[in-house]
């Protein structure tokens, strides 16, 4: 019973708070009404058995509870709502939980989900606080369970969140899904923030663990509702399929004893072929609507790679053209960087270096990969004392311990 | 409906001359953007501030004011103008603060007004 409830906890406690914040329009008093919705299920429902409509049951159970506090405490609630009331538009001006309405079933409503990822997502945010919130209020995650994840004490972790929150209050930030003037930068900043999620899970960006399997999993979750949310915007799936892709690759991106794989030394016959092929057919069906985004762009080139039996069978072709389709859409040196790699397996080491010196140094002189890429060209290249002044720098800004093992091992071998 | 405070940011100090074709072509740009605020009904005051070098710290203790010269803040940085607006939400608040960075051509700060 326990496992059956938390797997009703994981699925709708993100549901259930976006449709109670809308209902109450206060997002303490939702996450609280449902906190205390989900002890009573789990008090009831191992004598009663999980109703059918688990999500409506939370949701009308949190609703009731949470008006029946506003009720006790009525002499400060009237203050209290009007303090603290979200601005729901899409509501009428007077909508108030229903002080009589307790019979009245509530269900979650799916639109409820997008305009949390929505509000979470925020550009007023930093992303730090976007990724937070997400995970706590879509993904259900206790604030402690963040703190671990991104390895931050739990009082800074409980104080971003409270933060976000009373900035979204004291902004009037509003509770509605963008019009399609700014759908698409709105959309976009959801997607950067479930992207960030999968990659703190995929890279730990510091710590001992170079995978942490949680984040990516939740990450994957959140794009799965994301694509049965918005199954017509091709970014949405681009993104799922990136990261189902990506994660096709993890059982061999460490060797037993914990250390990193590099793609071109990984066991291609441990991906899981389950996860490559469903993010293959999202490739293919949302590049067929053809509109191009960069999330569809990254997911066709790890595709790519995923076709590929052996990395010298690579179609490097193909990956470099793709990502001067990226660069045209998202200039940055990241991206040209990902495409020296690139040119360098197609033309050679000497080819790659030349991409490589296109790029400003001097924007990704802080950025590990971007030295540590050029390290392994310049020994490839025969060029071993700056290789091995490179890999200095790309260990000395390694934050990871498996990288930095790596990269140590990488130097040594010049 | 809420309040919000869009403050134009300065990295340093600042000439008011309005006499060069540079200024008057921004003040020109500020110009309609304030009659589009006011079309809009979001308007509610608005001013351009001389310099923070001008400014005088005013302090009441014990029922004694006293009085220093220049800026309370200690960094280069300063406002150098501000409109009030009246609109529904954040959303509608930021659209138009993108509006007003535009019409000055320089980043501009938003802040919701308390109550």
């Amino acid at each position: 019973m326990t496992n059956a409830l938390d797997e009703v906890f994981r699925r709708e406690a993100g549901r259930c708070t976006a449709t109670l914040i809308r209902v109450l329009g206060d997002i303490d008093l939702a996450e609280d009404a449902v906190a205390e919705a989900f002890a009573i299920a789990a008090e009831k429902w191992p004598r009663t058995g999980i109703p059918p409509n688990p999500g409506g049951w939370i949701t009308t159970t949190a609703r009731n509870r949470a008006i029946d506090r506003l009720r006790r405490e009525s002499t400060r609630s009237d203050r209290h709502r009007s303090a603290h009331r979200l601005h729901i538009d899409t509501m009428d001006p007077d909508h108030d939980p229903e002080p009589d309405g307790l019979d009245d079933f509530v269900d979650v409503v799916a639109d409820d989900q997008l305009r949390l990822m929505f509000l979470c997502a925020h550009p007023a945010l930093g992303d730090d606080a976007q990724v937070a919130l997400i995970l706590r209020l879509l993904g259900g995650l206790e604030t402690g369970e963040i703190a671990a994840a991104f390895l931050v004490p739990e009082p800074t972790m409980a104080q971003r969140i409270v933060r976000a929150k009373r900035k979204l209050h004291d902004n009037h930030a509003s509770y509605r899904i963008p019009g399609s003037a700014e759908l698409p930068d709105r959309l976009h900043a959801i997607l950067v923030a479930i992207y960030l999620i999968y990659t703190e899970g995929h890279t730990a960006t510091s710590g001992q663990a170079l995978t942490r399997a949680d984040l990516s999993t939740e990450a994957i979750r959140l794009g799965r509702t994301l694509v049965e949310l918005m199954p017509d915007e091709p970014e949405a799936v681009g993104l799922l399929a990136l990261l189902l892709l990506t994660e096709s690759r993890r059982p061999s991106r460490t060797a037993p004893d914990g250390t990193m794989v590099r793609l071109a030394d990984q066991d291609r016959s441990r991906w899981d072929q389950a996860l490559i092929s469903e993010g293959h057919d999202l490739v293919v069906g949302c590049l067929r609507r053809n509109q191009p985004g960069p999330f569809q762009i990254q997911a066709a080139i790890a595709a790519v790679h995923a076709d590929a039996p052996t990395v010298e069978s690579t179609d490097w072709l193909q990956i470099t053209t793709l990502y001067d389709q990226l660069y045209a859409l998202r200039p940055n040196p990241v991206v040209s960087l990902n495409r020296s790699v690139a040119v360098a397996e197609l033309r050679g080491p000497i080819e790659g270096l030349a991409a490589l010196t296109e790029i400003d140094a001097a924007t990704l002189d802080d950025y590990q990969p971007y030295h540590a890429t050029r390290a392994d060209l310049l020994a490839r290249a025969g060029r071993n004392d700056e290789a091995g002044a490179a890999y200095d720098r790309a260990i000395e800004l390694t934050t990871n311990t498996v990288e930095r093992e790596f990269l140590v091992r990488q130097r040594a071998e010049i | 409906m809420p309040q919000y405070l869009i403050a134009v940011c300065h990295d340093g100090d600042y000439e008011v001359d309005f006499s060069t074709p540079e200024a008057q072509r921004l003040g020109t740009q500020v110009g309609a953007f304030n009659d589009d605020l006011q079309k809009a009904g979001a308007w509610v005051f608005a001013a351009g501030l001389h310099p923070a070098s001008s400014a005088t710290v005013v302090r009441s203790a014990g029922g004694v004011v006293s009085m220093t010269d220049g800026p309370f803040a200690e960094t280069k940085e300063q406002m150098g103008g501000f409109w009030m607006i009246e609109v529904a939400d954040l959303d509608a608040a930021l659209e138009w603060a993108g509006k007003a960075a535009a019409a000055c051509e320089g980043p501009v700060e938003v802040r919701p007004a308390q109550g």
